[in-house]
C-alpha cells in the first residue's frame, strides 16, 4: 500500500511500487487530465507538481511519492482561474490541447520561481514540453500575460 | 449499398434528446449536387435520412451536432459559429456535440483535405437560416401578423412594429410542425455578426483544466487495457509466441494473437490485456515472440534514395500532365538547370498516441476514440465483422492531434478484435514507440526538375517524381500515375509556362504510407518552389519579380503585394537572408517569406516568417492564424529536425529522443495575414505547411550562397 495525496485528497494505492505515477493517476485514481505522450521524460505531457516541483510523472515511480503531495492539472485551481490558465484562455493557446496540461503545470512553476521571465527564460523553462501542434508562440505570449496578471494581482492584494 | 432508416425519433433517443423540439437537418437527395433542408414533418412523412444538425428545445437551448473531428483545427468552434450566424443565436447558448459516425446521416465526415468548412459552409448557412425562418413563421402565425414584420435576434423573434417578442423555446412546438422553407436569403458579409470575427474557441476552457476528454481519457465500467506487440518489420507474420512469463505479470489477464487490417494487407500481433495500461506494458515486455519476416524486402533508407535517383535518371514515368514540348526546348536551350530534390519519410507523431476503445456485445459493436474518419472506420469494421451498419456505432472524442494518421482503420480494428476476444470493453493503447515504429508514414519522395531559360524567360519545365504512392496501398491500379504529384503547384503556371510536363515514376517498398498534413503538397511544394527560386536566379531575376511574371491573376498579384509589403522584401538589409515560396493546396494559396541571419556563434537563426493566406471566405481569423503558426512549426520540424529512416526493414527512430521535435526555443516569430475577399472558402488546417521549407532554403541561399536540395538538413551545419 502506498499513501499519496493528490489534489488534497488522500489515496491508498495497492499497486506495483514501480508503476509510474502517471498510470496511477490516470488508471487507478481516474484523473485523466495528466497525459501520456512519450513515457521516457521527453515531452512533458505528464508534468505534475510533486511537493510544488514540476516532475514528469511518467518516470516517477509510485514508491517515490509515498506520503507526498501531488497536484495535477485538475487541482491547479478550483475554477480554471490560475493566472496561467486565465492567460491560456485569453491568448487562445491550445489547438488540439493534448500537451497543455503539461505546458500549464510547467509554466505555473516557472512563474512561481521567476515572476518576471523574459523570452529566453521562458524558452529555457518550457523547453521540456513538446507541442506538436506548434502553439509555442502563443505559449510565450500567454506566460508574459500571466506574469502581468500575477503582478497586478499581487499589487491589489 | 443498403440504406437503413433511422427515424428522427430513434436518432434523438440515441442522442439523448427527447421531448418537444424543433429539429432541422440537411439531407442529400439521391444524385443531387446540393443538400436540401428538412424539418421534422418531411422526415416523418418520407423516412428520409437526415444529416441531423440543429436541435432547439423548449428552453431555447440549441444543440448542434458537429460532424467533423476536433483535432486542434477548430471545427468544434467554427461549425457552430457558422450555424449561429444565420440562426441568430448567441454562441454561448449553443451546446456542441460530436456527431456519431454515420455516412448516411452526415455525408462525408472524413476530417481531411482541410475540408470541414470549405465542404459544408454553404449548407450550414442555409440550415441555420432555414431554422430561423421556421421560427419566424411560427411567431408570425401566433401573432397573426405578416412574417415580413418580424425578425430574429439573439434567440428571440421580434415583431418590429409592436416590439413584442418570443423566446425561441416558446416557438419550437409550432415551428416543428412547419415545413422547411424552400429558399432562404442568406446574409451578406458586411451583415455578419459572428463570422469573420476572432471569437474565442469554446473548447479552450476544457483544454486548460484537464476536462477535455481525448480518446485516451475515455473510460467504461469494467474496461480492460491492452497493448499489442506487432511485427517490427511492418509486414511480417507471427511464427510463434510464448506467453508464460507475460501471464505471470500481476494484472495481466489474457494474451492472444490478432491480425489487424492495414489497407488490403494484415499485420500480425500479440495482444496483452491487463487491468491497467502499465501492467499490459509490463506483460508485453515479458513476451517471447518469433516473427516470420520472409517474403518481403528488408529495405534501408540509403537504398530507397539510391533507387529513386536511378529511376529519375533512367525513366520517363507515367504522365500526369503534358503541354507543349518541353523536351525539345530543354535539349536546345543554352541556359538550363537539371537538379534533384529529396524529401524524407515522416511520422505523424500526434501528441496523443493512437488508442481506441471498443465494446463488442452480441447485438452491438461500439467504438470510442480519437477518430478522424468515422465513416471509414464504420465501413471497415462492418466488413471485417460482417455486421450491418446500425450495429456498429462510432463515437468521436477530442483528438490529441491527427495530421492524417487518425484517419486510418487499424487501431479501431485492433480494439474491436481484442474486445471480441475478452468480452469486455477494452482500450488499446499504442506506446510512443509503437506509434513511431509502426507507421504508416508520409512517403519520402525524390524529384528531378529540369528547366530552360531563354531571354530571361522560363520557357520549359519538366518535373518527374519517384516515391511511394498512398493510393497503391489503398488498392489503386499501379498502371496509373499518382495525380497528386501536381498538388501544391499553382494552376496559373500552367498558363504562363507553355511547355511543361509532370510525370510520376512508380516506386514501391514494403513501407506502409498514409497522408500526412498537407499530403503530397508537403513534399511537392519543396521541389516546385525551390526550383522556381533557382530558375529566377538562373534568369538573373529577383524571385518575387520573377513570380510576378508567371502568376498574372489578380488574387496572386494581391497576395504577392502583401508579402512584399509586410516583409519589407525590397528593403532587405545586408546580413539578412530572405526567401519566399508560394504554394496552393485544398483551394487555398499561401505565400511565405522567411528571414534568416547568422548569429555571433556562427549559427543560422530563423528570425521571422511572414505568411499570407488566401483562403477566400473564412469563419474565424484567430483559428486561421493558429493553424498557420502550427503548420509552419510542423514544416520546420520536417525540414530541419526529424526524419524516419529504415535499416534492414526496421524503423530506426523510437521516441522523441531520436525523432527530434522542434521545441519552444526553435519557434521563430510568425506573422500571419489573411486576405479578405468573397471567393469560395478554401482549406485552413494544412495549406500553411508546404511553402515554409522552400522559402527557408531560399533564405539560406540568399544569405550564404549555399543551395539545399535535400531535407532534412541541420540549421547548425549550414
Ligand atoms: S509522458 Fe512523461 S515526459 Fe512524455
Ligand atoms: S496543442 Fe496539440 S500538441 Fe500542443
Amino acid at each position: 500500500m502506498t499513501n499519496i495525496t493528490v489534489n488534497g485528497k488522500q489515496h491508498q494505492i495497492d499497486a506495483d511500487p514501480n508503476m509510474p505515477l502517471l498510470w496511477v493517476i490516470r488508471d487507478i485514481i481516474g484523473l485523466t487530465g495528466t497525459k501520456y505522450g512519450c513515457g521516457v521524460a521527453q515531452c512533458g505531457a505528464c508534468v505534475v507538481h510533486l511537493n510544488g516541483e514540476a516532475v514528469r510523472s511518467c518516470v516517477t515511480k509510485l514508491s517515490r511519492v509515498q506520503a507526498q503531495q501531488v497536484v495535477t492539472i485538475e487541482g491547479l485551481s478550483a475554477n480554471n482561474d490560475h493566472p496561467v490558465q486565465l492567460a491560456w484562455n485569453e491568448e487562445q493557446v491550445p489547438q488540439c490541447g493534448y500537451c497543455h496540461s503539461g505546458q500549464i503545470m510547467s509554466a505555473a512553476v516557472l512563474l512561481r520561481e521567476n515572476p518576471n521571465p523574459n523570452d529566453a527564460d521562458i524558452d529555457a523553462g518550457m523547453a521540456g514540453n513538446i507541442c506538436r501542434c506548434g502553439t509555442y508562440q502563443r505559449i510565450r505570449k500567454a506566460i508574459h500575460s500571466a506574469a502581468e496578471m500575477q503582478r497586478k494581482g499581487g499589487a491589489s492584494k | 449499398m443498403s440504406v437503413s432508416n433511422i427515424s428522427r425519433r430513434n436518432f434523438l433517443r440515441a442522442a439523448g434528446l427527447t421531448g418537444t423540439a424543433l429539429f432541422v437537418g440537411l439531407y442529400f437527395p439521391a444524385n443531387a449536387e446540393e443538400a436540401k433542408v428538412a424539418g421534422a414533418d418531411a422526415v416523418e412523412a418520407t423516412d428520409i435520412e437526415l444529416n441531423a444538425w440543429v436541435h432547439i428545445d423548449t428552453d431555447g437551448k440549441v444543440t448542434i451536432f458537429s460532424h467533423r473531428a476536433e483535432m486542434g483545427q477548430g471545427a468544434y468552434q467554427s461549425v457552430p459559429q457558422i450555424v449561429a450566424e444565420e440562426l441568430e443565436v448567441n454562441l454561448e447558448d449553443i451546446n456542441i456535440r460530436f456527431a456519431q459516425g454515420d455516412r448516411q446521416k452526415y455525408g462525408n465526415q472524413v476530417t481531411g483535405g482541410s475540408s470541414t468548412i470549405r465542404g459544408s459552409y454553404k449548407n450550414l448557412l442555409k440550415l441555420g437560416a432555414s431554422a430561423r425562418e421556421m421560427l419566424i413563421a411560427a411567431a408570425a402565425a401566433k401573432w397573426t401578423v405578416p412574417a415580413s414584420e418580424c425578425y430574429a435576434e439573439a434567440g428571440h423573434v421580434i415583431h418590429r412594429p409592436s416590439a413584442k417578442k418570443f423566446h425561441y423555446g416558446e416557438l419550437v412546438e409550432a415551428a416543428s410542425k412547419l415545413s422547411a422553407p424552400k429558399d432562404v436569403v442568406l446574409k451578406k458579409r458586411p451583415e455578419y455578426k459572428l463570422i469573420g470575427k476572432p471569437l474565442k474557441r469554446q473548447d479552450t476552457p476544457l483544454k486548460t483544466n484537464g476536462s477535455a476528454v481525448f480518446g485516451l481519457d475515455f473510460k467504461l465500467p469494467g474496461m480492460l487495457y491492452a497493448v499489442v506487440e506487432r511485427n517490427p518489420r511492418l509486414r511480417g507474420k507471427l511464427k510463434s509466441f510464448d506467453a508464460t512469463a507475460a501471464l505471470k505479470v500481476p494484472g495481466v489477464k489474457k494474451v492472444f494473437k490478432i491480425q489487424t487490417g492495414v489497407f488490403q494487407t494484415f499485420r500480425d500481433g500479440v495482444a496483452v490485456v491487463a487491468d491497467s495500461t502499465w501492467s499490459a506494458m509490463q506483460g508485453r515486455k515479458a513476451l517471447i515472440i518469433e516473427w516470420d519476416d520472409s517474403g518481403f524486402e528488408h529495405i534501408s533508407t540509403d537504398e530507397i534514395y539510391h533507387r529513386q535517383s536511378e529511376l529519375l535518371k533512367t525513366e520517363e514515368g507515367l504522365s500526369v500532365r503534358k503541354q507543349g514540348d518541353p523536351d525539345t526546348l530543354l535539349n536546345s536551350a543554352a541556359q538550363k538547370l537539371d537538379v534533384i530534390y529529396e524529401t524524407p519519410y515522416q511520422s505523424h507523431s500526434a501528441m496523443e498516441p493512437l488508442n481506441c476503445i471498443a465494446y463488442y456485445q452480441p447485438d452491438k459493436l461500439e467504438i470510442w476514440g480519437p477518430i478522424q474518419a468515422p465513416e471509414w472506420v464504420q465501413d471497415f469494421i462492418c466488413t471485417q465483422f460482417k455486421l450491418p451498419r446500425e450495429k456498429v456505432v462510432i463515437n468521436m472524442t477530442f483528438l490529441g492531434g491527427g495530421f492524417g494518421r487518425k484517419a486510418f482503420m487499424d487501431y479501431p480494428h485492433e480494439a474491436c478484435l481484442i474486445s471480441k476476444e475478452t468480452g469486455t470493453p477494452v482500450q488499446v493503447v499504442w506506446t510512443r514507440e509503437d506509434d513511431m515504429t509502426q507507421g504508416p508514414y508520409r512517403a519520402g519522395i525524390s524529384y528531378r526538375c529540369q528547366g530552360a531559360i531563354k531571354d530571361g524567360q522560363f520557357i520549359a519545365f519538366k518535373l518527374k517524381a519517384a516515391g511511394q504512392n498512398i493510393y497503391h496501398w489503398m488498392g489503386a491500379p499501379k498502371t496509373q500515375p499518382n495525380r497528386s504529384i501536381s498538388e501544391g503547384f499553382l494552376a496559373p503556371y500552367y498558363k504562363s509556362i507553355k511547355d511543361l510536363s509532370i510525370a510520376d515514376i512508380p516506386f514501391e517498398t514494403p513501407i506502409p504510407n498514409v497522408w500526412w498534413r498537407s499530403v503530397y503538397a508537403s513534399t511537392n511544394g519543396f521541389a516546385y518552389e525551390s526550383f522556381m527560386n533557382e530558375m529566377a536566379h538562373l534568369a538573373g531575376k529577383d524571385p518575387l519579380d520573377f513570380r510576378r511574371e508567371y502568376l498574372k491573376e489578380e488574387r496572386e498579384q494581391k497576395l504577392m503585394d502583401k508579402m512584399e509589403e509586410l516583409s519589407g522584401w525590397k528593403n532587405r538589409k545586408k546580413g539578412e537572408g530572405f526567401g519566399l515560396a508560394i504554394t496552393e493546396c485544398f483551394s487555398t494559396t499561401v505565400g511565405q517569406v522567411v528571414k534568416v541571419s547568422r548569429k555571433s556563434d556562427g549559427k543560422i537563426s530563423i528570425d521571422k516568417v511572414w505568411a499570407v493566406m488566401d483562403c477566400g471566405w473564412y469563419v474565424n481569423p484567430d483559428i486561421i492564424h493558429a493553424q498557420v503558426e502550427g503548420s509552419i512549426l510542423m514544416a520546420l520540424g520536417a525540414a530541419t529536425k526529424h526524419e524516419i529512416t529504415f535499416k534492414d526493414g526496421l524503423v530506426e527512430q523510437r521516441n522523441f529522443y531520436n525523432y527530434i521535435m522542434p521545441r519552444i526555443n526553435d519557434m521563430p516569430e510568425v506573422a500571419v495575414h489573411v486576405m479578405d475577399n468573397d471567393e469560395n472558402a478554401g482549406g485552413v488546417g494544412e495549406p500553411g505547411l508546404p511553402p515554409f521549407a522552400p522559402a527557408l532554403t531560399e533564405a539560406i541561399f540568399d544569405l550564404t550562397g549555399k543551395r539545399i536540395r535535400k531535407l532534412p538538413f541541420k540549421l547548425d551545419e549550414v
